[in-house]
């Protein structure tokens, strides 16, 4: 050993200096110094109405209903995506109709944006997981617009929806589309759309930035809200239990793809109606299912849950969505308790 | 030849020195990842999980080879609390070294998400979906990882310790870069 060059003092200091260097650069990562940081806790937690989060169910599209069904390829997508679920086939489908709002019992009619999860396996052990919404625009143009809109609609200062609309003038597309577009009177009569762009490779590896759309085979018939609050507070799963017991009820999924150019990265931007559009197949909605104790109800479809063959693109939605879900299904997996069960063991 | 090592052997310095930069990474990756909404999230939830199998592998052979080829004896002036406080803290270090990655797994396997590594390599659940297992396991990954850096912060000044106060050699049995496992080269 060598002479001591340095006190037990000044070594002592050296390690504590070195500890605590590293104990700091934890806890900024961690966030510990910025409160500004929009985490997936805040974003979840905006949801939540002033009486507090539905206990044990998503903290948004709380409300809704289980179904099964296969969707039938007819191989079209294949020159789109390698992913298996686009060969020419049959493949197993578990979804959700559902509405989003944060309140599990929220009337039907109160209730303006409806949504449709969806799970597709394939045979080579492979899960393409998507949520899509009705509307043909996403309310805002970023996640941080989203966080700003949920303050904004709980704010009780009167201005603050006009000074949200000011910073986003996206939005004004979306109030557009909620105060004009019609009603429809069931699950099956609505278009569901993916809104977020996602990236295809194809077989030789070329990509194509698409959207994608599920188109209802059943005519739309209009209905005015008050004349749906009329029907019942839960009218629109049981009347989707009915018709599917009446008959399978289909959707044509449509891809449709980008030209250089369109705004990938902003799902509040609608892309030229011109675009090509392939039709990869149909869903085939066989069974609904209760949601109590539905095979949805413990599965969250997570939309960067993706095959092969298929990516996320520069839209951050998906990102973002996919931090949030998995902070709600924490939650709500942690509250089982409190979510109003009837039965054990049905999960798939 | 069996005789008193000064040092751990080759392959064990390459493990431990590759193991602590992952565990690093990975530590600093999990506490951004859960805080984060933005485009980051995804590619850094997936180094999470493939960095993940990859130090359970490199974990499991570590184990195997500290059990064929031990570890050189404490300094036998180390006093007692000291060598226990060492002992107890490897025991802990490996555990929650194979222990983490295989929580993590689980709890990824009770929520029904597929488990998939290295781009596009699918790992089977290890647990069918549920709930309760899936809050149990979430907590234990959670809260262990904070212990685990802890451990890691306490290894770390135990290890400056030895090296710049007792310099007692301890710190050279696993810092030394040379090939050699027998002569104490403490300066």
């Amino acid at each position: 050993m060598t002479e001591p060059h340095r006190s037990a003092l000044g070594s002592l200091m050296v390690i504590a200096i070195v500890i605590g260097a590293a104990a700091a650069a934890f806890a900024y990562t961690a966030g510990w110094f910025s409160p500004q940081r929009l985490t997936p806790t805040a974003l979840v937690d905006s949801l939540a109405p002033a009486a507090g989060p539905s206990l044990g169910h998503r903290r948004n599209h709380a409300k809704g209903v289980c179904f099964t069904g296969e969707f039938d390829a007819n191989g079209a997508g294949s020159e789109l995506s390698t992913a298996q679920v686009f060969a020419r086939g049959q493949y197993p489908v578990l979804g959700r109709f559902n509405l989003a709002t944060a309140d599990a019992n929220a009337p039907d009619a109160t209730v303006r944006v409806r949504g449709l999860g969806l799970r597709i396996t394939t045979p080579d052990g492979q899960e393409w997981r998507s949520a899509m919404i009705d509307p043909p625009v996403f309310a805002v143009s970023t996640v941080q617009g989203f966080y700003e809109l949920q303050m904004a609609l709980k704010s009780a200062d009167a201005s603050a929806m006009k000074n949200f609309i000011a910073a986003h003038p996206e939005f004004l597309a979306f109030v557009d589309w909620a105060k004009n577009a019609p009603w429809t009177d069931s699950y099956a009569e609505d278009r569901f759309n993916s809104l977020d762009s996602f990236v295809f490779v194809d077989g030789a590896g070329a990509e194509h930035a698409v959207r994608w759309s599920l188109l209802p085979a059943a005519q739309p018939v209009s209905i005015s809200p008050d004349d749906l609050a009329k029907r019942g507070p839960d009218y629109l799963e049981q009347e989707i239990a009915r018709r599917v017991a009446g008959a399978p009820q289909r959707w044509t999924l449509a891809v449709t793809i980008a030209n250089p150019g369109d705004p990938t990265a902003d799902p509040s931007k609608a892309w030229p109606a011109d675009r090509r559009t392939v039709e990869v197949g149909t869903l085939v909605v066989q069974q609904i299912v209760a949601e109590r104790d539905g095979p949805c109800r413990d599965i969250n479809f997570d939309p960067t849950v993706l095959p092969s063959g298929m990516r996320t693109s520069d839209d951050p939605f998906p990102a973002a969505r996919s931090a949030a879900y998995m902070k709600s299904y924490d939650l709500r997996t942690s509250e089982a308790g409190d979510y109003p069960r009837t039965a054990t063991g049905t999960n798939p | 030849m069996i005789g008193v090592r000064k040092r751990f052997t080759p392959l064990q310095r390459l493990l431990h020195w590759l193991i602590a930069v992952c565990i690093l990474a990975m530590l600093f990756i999990g506490v951004g990842m859960v805080t984060t909404v933005t485009p980051k999230f995804l590619p850094l939830i997936a180094i999470h999980k493939s960095l993940g199998v990859a130090i359970l592998a490199l974990a499991v052979i570590r184990l195997a080879v500290r059990l064929r080829y031990g570890a050189p004896a404490l300094p036998a002036d180390l006093p007692m609390p000291m060598k226990l406080a060492a002992q107890l803290s490897h025991y802990a270090l490996y555990a929650l070294m194979i222990g983490m990655p295989l929580l993590g797994w689980a709890m990824l396997s009770a929520a029904a998400y597929p488990v998939v590594v290295f781009g596009s390599m699918h790992l089977p659940a290890l647990l069918p979906q549920s709930d309760g297992l899936h809050s149990l396991l979430w907590d234990a990954h959670f809260y262990l990882a904070f212990a685990f850096f802890g451990l890691v912060l306490l290894h770390v000044a135990a290890a400056l310790f030895h090296a710049l106060v007792r310099r007692d050699g301890v710190f050279e049995t696993m810092a030394s870069l040379s090939a050699s496992t027998r002569d104490a080269d403490t300066d």
